[in-house]
């Protein structure tokens, strides 16, 4: 028995235990939703995150010693944000055809999405540092957090509800637009893009290629419009 | 080393990006292409911490990979290292997630008022920018 705990005390220790948790449990989690048939309830992101935190939390794993492994995952977000550009590049024909609507469209919806949360966040009276951090959250995680640290948010938090937000849009999106009576895949994959980024683009993708194809370029965009204007816009909101 | 070269270059065969075979011992295009992606973002990096602009170190690398891909420098391996680093973009959401144990005293303290922000700032994100889309003409 001793042994027992010893050995776990060592694994938890070592960075190995939070790199094989992470892509062993995700890799688990997508196999389930694809056996499922990838309802949005069954989103792989949601299930491992929540797997991995109760794991976390019921052995007493601290989060630090959690992190020592998963950096290496982590690490990858930031060319991961760069590689957004081949996104752009690839749309480059749609993206100069439509230049006027797609642009009005991602920042009318990443605008009212921003805007609203903090204007709501202050409504309830939420801290200052929370209100920064919910800013930038239709903004994929890596970004939000970049963008939180340069206005007084919570770079953690901000990932937080970005990722949230990213599962929120992927599981209620569909209803919503029916419920909108907003059919065609284009709109409907471009609005899960901006207001839902990575995770939602995700969830298009796995629906109809088109709507896929315009959650990606929405998602890339969103991205680079939300870090280089937020900034700015904070000032004033 | 060996294991991880395979495995990018063979994600990046089925991505049907093959044109001629590669010569033994050359490394795979995905390889090369996470070489360039990561450059990107360390120039990024820089040109943020020395100018002091507002905006993160990968949003400028972004800027800068595309500029790169405009001049039509290098795209097979930019390709291939973005195709491969998409792909799998939701995994990397994990790490960050599984922070949330870290803020469970914040989320409890606010977390009703954090759950309508959430829910009606996402919606009306999504409701928004559908119109827009809608009621624009298609050019």
């Amino acid at each position: 028995m001793n042994e027992l705990v010893d050995l776990w005390l060592y694994l938890s220790a070592s960075p190995l235990f939070g790199l094989a948790a992470t892509l062993g449990v995700y890799a688990l989690a997508a196999l389930a939703s694809a056996r499922l048939g990838q309802p949005p309830w069954a989103n792989p992101v949601l299930w491992t995150v929540l797997l991995l935190a109760a794991l976390l939390l019921a052995s007493g794993t601290s989060y630090a010693a959690y992190f020592a492994g998963a950096q290496f995952i982590h690490v990858l977000l930031g060319p991961a944000v760069v590689a957004l550009a081949w996104l752009l590049w690839q749309r480059r024909q749609a993206l100069r055809r439509q230049a006027l609507a797609l642009g009005l469209a991602a920042l009318a919806g990443g605008g009212a999405a921003a805007a609203s949360a903090v204007l709501l966040a202050r409504a309830f009276g939420l801290p200052a540092d929370i209100v920064a951090s919910l800013a930038p959250k239709s903004v994929t995680a890596p970004v939000a957090m970049g963008i939180a640290e340069r206005i007084g948010g919570v770079p953690a938090l901000a990932a937080v509800f970005a990722v949230l937000t990213g599962l929120i849009g992927a599981v209620t999106a569909p209803y919503l637009f029916d419920a909108l009576r907003i059919h065609s895949p284009a709109a409907r994959g471009f609005a899960l893009g901006t207001a839902s980024h990575g995770i939602g683009a995700a969830r298009a993708l796995q629906v109809h290629p088109e709507a896929g194809a315009h959650a990606g370029l929405a998602f890339a965009l969103q991205a680079l419009l939300a870090a280089l204007l937020l900034p700015l816009a904070m000032r004033w909101l | 080393m060996d294991g991880v070269d395979a495995l990018l270059g063979g994600l990046v065969a089925r991505g049907g990006m093959n044109e001629a075979p590669p010569r033994p011992g050359a490394p795979s295009p995905a390889l090369a292409g996470l070489a360039l992606l990561l450059i990107c973002q360390l120039a990024g990096e820089l040109v943020a911490r020395a100018t002091g602009l507002p905006w993160p170190g990968p949003v400028l690398g972004l800027l800068l990979l595309l500029a790169l891909l405009a001049a039509g420098l290098w795209r097979r391996p930019i390709g291939a290292a973005c195709e491969l680093l998409l792909a799998h973009l939701s995994l990397l959401f994990v790490p960050v997630g599984v922070g949330v144990i870290t803020h469970l005293d914040a989320i409890a303290r606010h977390g009703l008022a954090l759950a309508v922000v959430l829910l009606l700032s996402t919606w009306i994100g999504l409701a928004v920018s559908a119109w827009v889309l809608k009621g624009l003409p298609e050019a």
